[in-house]
């Protein structure tokens, strides 16, 4: 294990070439799960999301915050269908707030004047972020009744909704 | 760091000799991001163009997973950093990896090599990553969690914080090492972790190793502390969907570039309330920090090694000029701080709340100098000054009224509106160079969603800001186009219509457009950006006027 970092830069180039590889290699065969990190809810119970499940039917992860008006339009819109959706797929939509200190009081009445109803986690150190390579926000997640990864989005423009839902319908069947 | 590359390398090979075994061979996932910069000369807006012509910053984040096993590593490139990124960092390294283990059954975590952790509120330690601001204080060390029991969370740090990048990652000076306990008495005592009622007391201690010597101060010489230590007695307790906190946070002497090497402890206070009442929801937050900058070098300023953060007290704005213009940061040697919000909801299908419903918030937030008076002879020199309450100073830092109302009115249409009233002190947080002391602002904006045919949709925002101070009036206009799920184009104009300077009258506009595909999205913009303000926790950092060619692209996998 005697590595000499200025020599080998370049291999270091390589483990990361090597390493896309493999996930590209891997991706077909092993889906990715949702990775195991300790959060608050808004109750200040704490939940592993390795955890999570919604009794073999799909889950959606959505991370945003308060300060991201597309994470909140997106929200507000999956409200808007929320009811149609859990009769129709069964789905749970989990909302991940990445509010740090400087807003992760807000997060609460937000929710709450908002009449949201999802299930709301609190992530202000973005461990769960990182390990879900959420680059920035909005970025969410579909995952199918047995935990594995099928969809996700990036960014949020009016009218995504539906293709989320055409996937939802998809798992549904 | 040639361990972690070695581990990193042990894990891929683990699991590659697992795979043929036809167990779990583990998942690698990752994420690329690419910010691309090319530079024209615009003597109109002072936008200059660097000796390379071009910035490019990437980053890419790997993340190995095997059973309770991980391992990480981010390589970054600054080629050179783009305009306005700390010019520092250089060149094409590792600047983030650790190697993880982690067992939820026994209750323990294990980090070695990098890894980010708040302890309480933060006003003790903090290390996060704001990359767009270039700021990322990054542990290296070992981290350890601990939950040994149901309800009881451990968590010990220790390491160096990271400080620049030059094709490697580069530690600060100090040694910070820390502890963190916090106990979730409804999990700890039986029959009651369903109750309505739960309480979570915590404590935190960090202390930072830093080698002294003397420093002279007028006729005095003063020996420097090499071990400074704080800690932080934290209360949370939930009702429901009601939550408050408490969070009382102390530090010993800690003479800084910060504070001018006075003697004088740290000590700050924060409490907080939120709840509901029928439809109106509000959260209140009282916060006074008093000389708490806190570095693990005690020389260092701005950016370089925070071991806390003390947050902004002033909202996140989204809207470009009430965002960008004045932002507020905290004035990190001391200011005592209020902020009110309140939110209120007309339900759907009633009178006045429509068909869908119409959301209000009010947010009221302002920031003073501390109360406090200077000590003078060999005190003063040592100490600096005494604070007489936890009261507010004579000195207004801040004062920021803003009212949001948002409607849809169709199944097609949807607009919100804002007013706000600025008072910002540019002497207390110094984000221009052309007027100091209060600028009084007024800034109006209105939003529009129009659906226009299925998943396309324009939206439009016109923005003003007016002030007889500083640099005058300013307009926004932005127009947006979308076309669900791959394709956006937009275009911003600012115009700084009132400027006292006639010659300065300036136009910055910008175009951009862009494709997203699931996790992948390319976006690539020309035109005029504005010098800008970026600030977070106590500083702020200014990015120069440019012109040109923008290209980003983020995938994760």
């Amino acid at each position: 294990m005697h590595f000499n970092f200025h020599k080998t830069s370049h291999a270091a180039k390589s483990l990361l070439i090597a390493g896309v590889m493999l996930s590209i290699i891997m991706g077909d065969s092993y889906a990715q799960s949702i990775p195991s990190v300790r959060l608050k809810d808004l109750t200040g119970s704490t939940i592993d999301t390795g955890m999570l499940e919604n009794e073999g039917n799909p889950i959606v992860i959505c991370f945003w915050a308060t300060w991201c008006s597309p994470c909140k339009r997106e929200l507000n819109n999956y409200m808007d269908y929320y009811a149609d959706w859990q009769d129709e797929t069964g789905v749970k939509i989990v909302a991940v707030s990445i509010d740090d200190s400087r807003s992760i009081n807000r997060v609460s009445p937000y929710v709450m004047s908002s009449g949201w109803e999802f299930d709301i986690l609190l992530d202000p150190v973005g461990d769960f972020k990182r390990a879900m390579q959420v680059v920035n926000v909005p970025h969410t997640f579909l995952y199918n009744g047995d935990g594995e990864l099928v969809w996700s989005h990036n960014n949020y423009a009016e009218g995504d909704e539906e293709e989320l839902y055409e996937e939802l319908l998809k798992l549904a069947n | 760091m040639k361990h972690f590359i070695a581990f990193f390398t042990l894990g891929i090979l683990v699991g590659g000799g697992l795979k043929s075994q036809e167990s779990n061979p583990g998942v690698v996932s990752g994420n690329i991001s690419v910010l691309f910069q090319s530079y024209e000369e615009d003597s109109l807006i002072g936008a200059v163009v660097p000796p390379g012509k071009s910035g490019l910053n990437a980053y890419s984040n790997l993340i190995y997973t095997q059973g309770n096993f991980s391992a990480g590593l981010r390589y970054e490139s600054y080629l050179n950093s783009v305009l306005g990124f700390p010019g520092r960092f250089k060149g094409s390294g590792i600047g983030y990896r650790y190697a993880r283990w982690s067992d939820r059954e026994v209750g323990v975590d294990v980090t070695v090599g990098n890894f980010y952790e708040t302890f309480g509120a933060g006003y003790l330690f903090r290390s996060y990553e704001a990359r767009d601001l270039g700021l990322d204080n990054a542990m290296d060390g070992v981290r350890l969690l601990l939950n040994p029991i149901d309800g009881v969370a451990v968590k010990m740090i220790y390491g160096k914080q990271r400080l620049d990048f030059d094709s490697e990652l580069i530690n600060g000076d100090g040694i910070v090492r820390g502890i963190d306990a916090e106990v979730n008495i409804n999990d700890l005592i039986p029959g009651l972790e369903d109750a309505k009622l739960r309480i979570t007391p915590s404590y935190s201690f960090v202390s930072r190793f830093q080698e002294g010597g003397n420093i002279v101060k007028d006729t005095l010489i003063l020996e420097l502390p090499k071990n400074v230590a704080g800690w932080e007695y934290g209360a949370t307790v939930h009702y429901g969907m009601w939550k408050g906190g408490v969070h009382l946070t102390k530090k010993i002497n800690d003479p800084s570039a910060d504070n001018g090497y006075i003697y004088k402890d740290g000590e700050a206070l924060m409490g907080y309330l939120t709840g509901n009442i029928k439809d109106f929801s509000f959260l209140l937050q009282r916060s006074i920090t008093d000389n708490m900058s806190f570095r693990s070098d005690r020389d260092l300023l701005l950016f370089d090694t925070p071991i806390n953060n003390i947050p902004s007290i002033t909202k996140n704005h989204t809207y470009n000029l009430a965002a960008t213009l004045y932002p507020y940061a905290t004035v990190i040697n001391g200011e005592s701080s209020f902020r009110g919000e309140l939110y209120y909801n007309l339900k759907r299908g009633s009178k006045l709340g429509g068909k869908y419903g119409t959301k209000m918030n009010l947010v009221f937030s302002t920031s003073y100098s501390l109360d406090t008076t200077n000590l003078s002879g060999v005190e003063g020199i040592v100490n600096g000054y005494q604070r007489n309450s936890w009261g507010f100073g004579d000195s207004l830092n801040v004062q920021d009224i803003s009212f949001e109302i948002e409607r849809k009115f169709s199944k097609n249409f949807k607009a919100k509106a804002m007013y706000m009233n600025l008072q910002f002190n540019t002497l207390a947080t110094p984000v221009t160079t052309d007027f100091k002391g209060i600028v009084f602002a007024d800034i109006f904006v209105l939003e529009t969603q129009i659906k226009t045919a299925k998943r396309q949709s324009l939206r439009t925002e016109f923005q003003a800001l007016f002030t007889e101070q500083d640099k005058g009036d300013w307009a926004t206009a932005v127009v947006e186009y979308t076309w669900s799920p791959h394709w956006f184009a937009s275009i911003i104009d600012q115009y700084n219509f009132g400027n006292p300077d006639e010659a300065k009258r300036v136009h910055y506009l910008y175009g951009s457009a862009g494709y997203i595909n699931g996790p992948h999205r390319l976006s690539i913009g020309y035109g005029k950006r504005r010098e800008g303000i970026f600030c977070v926790g106590g500083v702020c950092r200014a990015v120069p006027a440019s012109s040109g060619l923008e290209v980003t692209f983020t995938s994760s996998f």
